[in-house]
């Protein structure tokens, strides 16, 4: 609170007014609920006034007291003090920061305390130091070592320092042989590349970029440029303005000279044709097939699966719109048309040439059709050969359920149904044509492979175990054996003694199919990983070569089964037939060289060709691709 | 065999290479000094062959000295002085802070300093591998020379390196050594051939250089002590060879001599030739190859190289006899450079440069050089030429004729002399020409198409015909499907033209099949060497691409001007 001191004349008035509280700094609000808010001098309480000011109150006193500007509430006395003009006077010049007395002067003539002039009386009198007098012997012995070295030329004057380097035959007595072992390893720095037409300040108009080259020029990247600058026409030298990045590129260079790691890289100075190797001339290797001769047509949906009959007369083709089609070979004419429950996913033809049966396997069946073509004796012989069997008289359970078809489903050719447990992908006839096998690929049962005898009706699951996902299957042409392709290895079992005899490695991700070499000898299979791996098999279980001559995943190989000639079928819509020759002499290599490549099928939601057989006697292979067709190269 | 066992990555290449950190923390010095050592010592990252061995099993991209460099930087004497430096630093940083300005003094004055002579004899131990490494120091002074005295480097570097080039310029002109020059955007590119070795150099335009923030001009400046000291030692010994005074006066030139006292702008007026050691040593030079009894091959190699050598003295003489002035407005110093050198007299306005001997009114100048549309007044028995005529004709090494570089003349494109086409190559139309001028042949005012378009070759004619066949045989079948009631019927089918046997198709059919008997051996390479081939291959077919570009550009263009023309 401000504390106004009181003036002389206002003591005074309270001397005979002395209301003056002595309760001493507390808060008033502690006399709230009190009718007195203290006391005075004498002991006695001072009242409250009897009715407290409201705004009301004090808006009136406000609009009417002149006064009213220099009124101040005591709140210790709860009385209002009007000032008077000496105090208002006082606040005025508290407030502009003066003195609060009137008379003080802030401006006295100073007094100077200490003068500058010499007085005649020092303030100490202490006598001078002797030292101060007498010649220091320390410095003189300093001095006189300095004179000393001198005297002796130890110090000399200091010269003036030479600015300018001063040069000489540095090369006066030189020794090419002194030279150090570490220049042995010295990569000397390339010089700067010499500047081409294009860096001329008149370049001919054709290194001149066009609007669009520009465009894409300045867009790039600094490090994707083919040139580090623009090329620029002018008219004359007069034009040519600064380049703006030659500190730059002055700069870049100087890094490259001590940071860039340096690597002596020998140049190939190859003629490219050398590179290629020398093979002998296809048309030495002849025959084997080189034209499209034949177009089957027929199919509405890409046709999965062919397969020639033994004579070579006719074809099986199995196709996703359910039907199953018979060709004559040589004219291209469809003899036959079977429709089956489902998407037709393998056909295989008996290869036993005394047997016309054919294998077709759909969704969880395989049938046997007779498809009544070609010698009547033969397939009224076959017919013969189903009916002859006779139940055994124990029945055993079986995986798979035997069905003989009779009635309209005879005439039509069915003979036998087999259904199996699970979708079929693949069936295979051995080649006495007795035995067949069906694959139902599953990751997770050992039922995948079955191996039936139609003789005896009788089906059997050879594998107590899973060793994967099962590809493709196949059976050794002349011992038994059997080949069970999983995603990644063959395995070959031998069937009699019921074992594991080797384990093909094909280094593919993703086996797709597998063909034996007739002779039993040699093994190729395709992957998805556009690769096909050739075996020998009695040398190693490793491919003794891996061909990538298909740019897309393999879908399709085939092994001829009298001429050496392997082919094989990919989406890339190509059909590669190869030169596979393995002679008698083991000291020669074999001889493996593609011949041919066969284009002819339309490639069609990325699929191409989708499976390849040969003919059985001539050199002649058949495809069938996603674009429905089947086609015959000679 | 027992034995201990062998520990990874403690011997073979492990052991021969050193990362930067740990060469670092080996010569205890700082990144900075580092640095500046390898500048001077010439040191640099090598590529390991087997990175991944070298890294101990990381693929981590580091950069990897040499451990023997790094040993050998060890008994470097200049490390100390760098250590020393360190330490007058610190002191003078000292002393400011105390206010000792005597102690300043003092310091300053004592400033350890290092010489790099040693390194210079150690790293080109003979005065041939100094000249061939000299390219980087020639642009790298040319271009600091050009430096305003702004503080961007100090000022003795700058007057040291303008001094160094004037008399490495000098020194090119007496020996007439200038072979090549080329005007690029980017600056003036000059080749000399000095002492068999050939250097090319770059030489900015003389503008205001704008510089640039992101460049590091400490390494610069490191760069140029190392070259500066390099360089003066080459002029030295380049000067000894000449029997040249060293540092370089001019000859008794008493107008100049009254004109100007400071010798190095006496120098750089390139208009005086030098003082000799020998007084008596006349320019006569050419020293005469001699006969050697020699037969067959030798004999032709003689012959080849007397021939050059013949070729090489006329270039020098190229402009001898003529009399050039320079306008103000040309580059005077290059062009007095290149004029000299192969020797030209030259002048120039007074008010340009001292050191001009003879004014535009001489009635002797053959040439005068102008670089504008136009001139008011006109001499009638001298030339008036655009710039570039010197530069074309000293690298055609013969005058060409000025009649395509007068003035306001739209001039002919100017090449680089320094591309050499192999067959396959791109040749502009102009370079043809200009080699049929050498060659002697009249300048012919038609030039015949000469670039016939052989790249056209593939048309695919043989997969055509198999294509209509197979839609002759879709078609066929398309009819046979739908219609059933199409009675069967035989087409008579066509003997296929490349059949019957004309000769022409005979030789295609040849051709295609040896193009498939190629397509199926490419099929059977190695994957190695497959990706060789496809790589020479690819560069072969980039070329032929660009060829094909610029001929393309060529056409459209011509066909634009004949328009013009008609």
């Amino acid at each position: 609170p401000l504390f106004i001191p009181l003036a002389q004349s206002d003591m005074k008035d309270y001397k005979h007014l002395d209301i003056r509280n002595t309760v001493g700094n507390v808060p008033m609000e502690w006399y709230q609920d009190y009718p007195h808010i203290g006391y005075n001098l004498d002991g006695k309480k001072i009242f409250k006034p009897i009715r407290n000011k409201d705004e009301l109150d004090e808006f009136l006193d406000k609009m009417e007291n002149p006064d009213y500007w220099r009124t101040v509430h005591d709140k210790t006395t709860a009385s209002d003090i009007r000032l008077t003009d000496e105090q208002v006077d006082l606040v005025h010049r508290l407030q502009k920061g003066q003195f609060g007395d009137v008379n003080f002067n802030e401006y006295e003539p100073s007094v100077d305390f200490f003068t500058n002039e010499v007085m005649i009386h020092p303030v100490t009198n202490r006598p001078q130091d002797k030292r101060s007098f007498i010649p220091s012997l320390i410095e003189k012995e300093k001095v006189s070592k300095l004179v000393h070295a001198i005297k002796m030329g130890w110090i000399k004057p200091r010269k003036p320092k030479e600015t300018t380097p001063q040069y000489y035959d540095l090369w006066a007595k030189e020794d090419p042989n002194a030279i150090l072992g570490r220049h042995k390893m010295h990569v000397p720095a390339p010089k700067m590349r010499l500047p081409g037409h294009e860096e001329s300040y008149n370049p001919p108009p054709e290194y001149l970029l066009t609007e669009e080259e520009r465009l894409v020029w300045e867009q790039q990247d600094a490090e994707d440029r083919k040139l580090p600058f623009l090329p620029q026409k002018h008219s004359c030298l007069r034009a040519v303005p600064a380049f703006s990045r030659f500190i730059h590129e002055r700069f870049e260079r100087c890094l490259d000279l001590y940071l860039c790691p340096r690597q002596r890289k020998m140049r190939v100075n190859v003629n490219p044709e050398d590179l290629i190797p020398k093979l002998p001339k296809p048309k030495d290797l002849q025959p084997f097939p080189t034209t499209m001769s034949l177009v089957y047509r027929g199919h509405t949906s890409l046709v999965r699966s062919i397969s020639a009959s033994p004579t070579g007369q006719w074809l099986v083709s199995g196709s996703d719109d359910f039907t199953v089609r018979f060709w004559e070979v040589n004219t291209g004419r469809c003899m036959k048309t079977l429709e089956v429950g489902g998407a037709v996913k393998s056909v295989a033809w008996n290869p036993n040439p005394a047997v016309c049966l054919v294998a077709v396997c759909f969704e969880r069946t395989v049938l046997l059709l007779n498809p009544s073509l070609g010698d009547r004796l033969v397939v009224s012989s076959t017919d013969q050969l189903i009916t002859a069997y006779e139940p055994p008289e124990e029945d055993k359970e079986q995986a798979v359920t035997w069905a003989l078809s009779e009635g309209l489903e005879h005439n039509m050719g069915h003979r036998l149904t087999l259904t199996h447990p699970k979708a079929v992908k693949q069936v295979v006839w051995h080649g006495k044509g007795d035995y067949l096998s069906s694959v139902m690929p599953d990751n997770s049962s050992n039922l995948q492979v079955l191996i039936h005898q139609v003789s005896k009706r009788r089906t059997q699951n050879p594998f107590r175990k899973n060793k994967g996902l099962v590809q493709c299957v196949s059976f050794h042409p002349l011992r038994p054996y059997f080949f069970v392709a999983t995603q990644r290895y063959v395995r070959v079992y031998n069937l009699i003694k019921q074992e594991l005899t080797k384990k093909l490695m094909t280094n593919c991700k993703w086996i797709s199919s597998m063909a034996i070499h007739p002779g039993g000898d040699n093994l190729i299979c395709g992957s998805y990983d556009c690769r096909l791996a050739w075996f020998d098999l009695d040398l190693s279980t490793k491919p003794y070569k891996m061909l990538r001559h298909h740019k897309k995943a393999l879908r399709g190989v085939a092994y001829h089964r009298n001429y050496p000639l392997f082919a094989s079928g990919a989406d890339d819509g190509s059909v590669i037939v190869c030169h596979g020759m393995v002679y008698n002499d083991l000291l020669q290599n074999p001889l493996i060289v593609p011949v041919k490549v066969l284009k002819g099928h339309q490639i069609t939601h990325d699929l191409g060709v989708l499976d390849v057989t040969f003919h059985p006697t001539q050199p002649w292979v058949f495809s069938s691709g996603a674009d429905t067709t089947i086609r015959l190269f000679t | 065999m027992g034995g201990l066992q062998k520990k990874k990555y403690e011997r073979g290449s492990a052991t021969n290479y050193i990362t930067r950190n740990k060469a670092r923390k080996k010569l205890q010095l700082s990144l900075a000094d580092f640095r500046r050592l390898c500048i001077l010592k010439g040191i640099y990252p090598h590529e390991p062959k087997h990175k991944k061995k070298v890294n101990k099993g990381s693929t981590a991209p580091r950069t990897f000295y040499l451990l023997k460099d790094i040993r050998f930087l060890l008994h470097e004497p200049i490390v100390r002085k760098f250590r020393e430096y360190k330490v007058f630093v610190r002191k003078l940083r000292k002393a400011y802070g105390k206010a000792e300005w005597t102690a300043v003094e003092r310091l300053r004055d004592n400033k350890p300093g290092y010489k790099l002579d040693h390194i210079i004899k150690e790293r080109y131990p003979t005065f041939i591998d100094a000249l061939r490494d000299i390219d980087d120091a020639l642009s790298m002074c040319f271009l600091f020379s050009t430096f305003a005295r702004t503080g961007k480097c100090h000022v003795q570097t700058i007057t040291l390196c303008r001094r160094l080039t004037v008399e490495w310029m000098n020194y090119v002109v007496t020996s007439r050594s200038l072979r090549k020059v080329f005007i690029s955007i980017k600056g003036i590119y000059y080749q000399a051939e000095v002492l068999g070795q050939l250097i090319t150099w770059l030489v900015p335009y003389q503008f205001a250089h704008d510089h640039p923030t992101d460049v590091d001009y400490r390494v610069m400046a490191t760069f140029t002590e190392m070259y500066t000291t390099l360089f003066g030692f080459i002029n030295f010994r380049l000067y000894q060879t000449l029997n040249l005074v060293y540092p370089p006066k001019v000859t008794q030139h008493e107008k100049l001599n009254r004109w100007v006292s400071c010798s190095l702008q006496k120098l750089s007026a390139l208009s005086a030739s030098l003082a000799r050691v020998v007084a008596t040593a006349e320019e006569e030079e050419e020293n005469q190859l001699d006969q050697f009894p020699a037969d067959g091959e030798d004999l032709e190699n003689m012959e080849a190289r007397e021939k050059e050598q013949k070729e090489q003295e006329a270039q020098n003489r190229l402009f001898e006899g003529l009399k050039f002035f320079l306008n103000r407005e040309v580059p005077r110093e290059s062009l007095a450079f290149i004029l000299r050198c192969f020797g030209a007299e030259v002048s120039w306005d007074k008010s340009l440069c001292i050191g001009g001997t003879y004014n535009v009114t001489d009635e002797t100048i053959t040439h005068q050089i102008v670089d504008r549309p136009d001139i008011d007044k006109q001499y009638i028995n001298r030339y008036y030429i655009q710039p570039q005529w010197v530069f074309d004709s000293v690298n055609a090494k013969m005058r060409l004729p000025v009649e395509d570089y007068f003035l306001g003349v739209t001039l002919p494109p100017h090449l680089s002399p320094f591309v050499e086409e192999k067959d396959g190559d791109y040749v502009p139309p102009e370079k043809l020409k200009l080699m049929a001028l050498q060659r002697g042949e009249k300048h012919e005012e038609e030039e015949d198409d000469d670039d016939d378009d052989d790249d056209e070759e593939y048309n695919d004619e043989v997969d055509d015909e198999d294509l209509t066949e197979e839609k002759n045989l879709k078609k066929m079948e398309d009819q046979r499907s739908q219609g059933k009631t199409l009675a069967v019927k035989v087409t008579p089918g066509k003997v296929k033209p490349w059949e019957t046997g004309s000769v022409g198709n005979k030789v295609r059919l040849e051709k295609e099949e040896k193009a498939e008997e190629k397509r199926l051996a490419i099929m059977m390479m190695k994957k190695k060497e497959k990706y060789l081939y496809d790589k020479i291959m690819f560069g072969k077919k980039r070329t032929t691409r660009e060829v094909s570009e610029h001929l393309r550009k060529i056409h459209s263009g011509s066909s634009f001007l004949l328009l013009l023309v008609l």
